[in-house]
């Protein structure tokens, strides 16, 4: 592949993300609504369907606000920080089979680094806001991230002992032979973990506390606007998609579907990632927010303990049948 | 160039391209929004009053104790990773060992629960 084809490859996934990532908010919105008996959008366009690109264009048009007391530097680089990290995890990605960007051996890994630097993006912006909330939103988050993260990264490696590599395409061809084609059923422990812990690092919905608006106004991003706020914004969203592909990827069997789709291969993985798209918002629509000490022993006391115990379970049955 | 091998090629590129559009719809929004900043409006959010103290103000020190336990745990966790990869080549020794690094581990996570680490409130 010259480098001609790797510009146009990611402009094309750039293209294909960016409109996903606008969708997915109207999706959101749109399935919230229903959820509580509302129509939701509706004005621009039919079924309010121009909402996001309405909304994208809004936010050009709005004020960038920079308060007095912030560390300037800092609080223009945060946002940019959060997207580049998001959407540079976007490249390890395989969609189906060989469309992928960069297939590398340590995919798995290069996710964590990446979804770790994200979080970077938002201690920054709460420490450069020079404001209670953000900082406060800021500590939240990233006390919740790195909690999370462990679990997290310990519930993968039941994946990893199964499938013998990082690597994300061999991650899926080695859940060929398993049950229904997936790691979900022996690998239920860990996803159970893994999904929760998701939950948590993408900062959805019951463990929303960085940005829990009933007690710190927006967070970490309280001091942020117009487009700026809207990079925070498709960050979080492109996060939330790497995680469902993440998720889709190591549990889900990836590409693999009951029967091939011959013109569009990645179907079986667009309506998993899918799938986990709507979980996350009919999470949103149906939980109430966790309180801080809950979270915390959540992650602590259960999920790690309930990660490691899966590991050596793993393990065990592994060394049982080899 | 010859020492990156290409993969890692797309993943610069990828980067360059993030940072650049971040950049350039800054910039470009730059033309079309207004800036009519004043002081009430530069001032840090709080509920409409005059910020009281200084922001940063001192916290918990259960946020440091909960960093130095994900130092520790996370490390394992990088421990673990080239291990479950090539698990099925190294045999029942690799599970013996990693048992005894589980359980060693463990010892450290019941004393930190023990001594209350864990419990975000007393």
């Amino acid at each position: 592949m010259n480098i001609i084809m790797l510009l146009v490859w990611i402009l094309i996934l750039f293209a294909v993300v960016m409109l996903h990532v606008a969708y997915a908010t109207y999706f959101e919105r749109k399935i919230i609504g229903h959820m509580q008996v509302r129509v939701g959008p509706m004005r621009v366009g039919w079924h309010g369907l121009l909402q996001p690109i309405a909304d994208g264009v809004k936010s050009f048009f709005k004020e960038d606000i920079i308060p007095e007391n912030a560390d300037k530097p800092t609080f223009l680089a945060a946002p940019i920080i959060c997207l580049v990290a998001m959407m540079t995890s976007l490249a390890v990605l395989p969609f189906a089979k060989g469309w992928v960007l960069a297939d590398i051996d340590i995919g798995l890994l290069f996710i964590f680094a990446m979804s770790s630097l994200a979080s970077y993006g938002v201690v920054l912006a709460g420490w450069a806001s020079n404001s209670k909330y953000s900082f406060l939103g800021g500590l939240r988050s990233m006390a919740q991230v790195i909690s999370y993260e462990i679990s997290m990264g310990l519930s993968l490696v039941g994946v990893m002992l199964m499938a013998g590599s990082l690597n994300l395409t061999q991650i899926v061809e080695a859940q060929g032979d398993s049950f229904l084609g997936m790691y979900l059923m022996p690998q239920c422990i860990g996803f159970f973990v893994f999904f929760i812990s998701m939950l948590a690092e993408t900062n959805r919905v019951p463990f929303d506390l960085p940005e829990a608006e009933t007690e710190l106004v927006s967070g970490y991003s309280t001091e942020y606007s117009g487009m700026r706020y809207a990079i925070f914004f498709m960050a979080e969203y492109i996060g939330m998609m790497v995680m469902a592909s993440i998720a889709t990827i190591c549990y889900l069997g990836g590409w693999n579907g009951p029967f091939e789709v011959a013109l569009f291969p990645p179907f079986w993985f667009v309506l998993k990632v899918y799938l986990f798209m709507f979980l996350f918002i009919w999470i949103r629509a149906t939980l109430p927010r966790y309180r801080y000490d809950q979270l915390m022993d959540l992650g602590w006391k259960l999920l790690i303990p309930l990660a490691l115990a899966n590991i050596v379970l793993t393990a065990c049955f592994r060394a049982i049948l080899a | 160039m010859e020492a990156l091998p290409k993969e890692y090629l797309g993943i610069l590129l990828l980067l360059i391209f993030g940072v650049l559009f971040g950049v350039l719809t800054l910039l470009v929004g730059r033309f079309f929004r207004l800036s009519r900043p004043y002081k009430e409006k530069l001032v840090a959010y709080e509920s409409g009053n005059e910020p009281t103290e200084a922001p940063r103000m001192r916290f918990s020190v259960k946020f440091y104790l909960i960093a130095i336990l994900f130092v520790v745990f996370d490390v394992e966790a990088i421990y673990l990773y080239p291990w479950a990869v090539s698990y099925d080549r190294l045999g029942l020794f690799a599970l013996v060992e990693m048992l005894l690094f589980i359980a060693l581990l463990l010892v450290g996570y019941v004393y930190a629960w023990k001594k209350g680490v864990l419990q975000w409130e007393k």
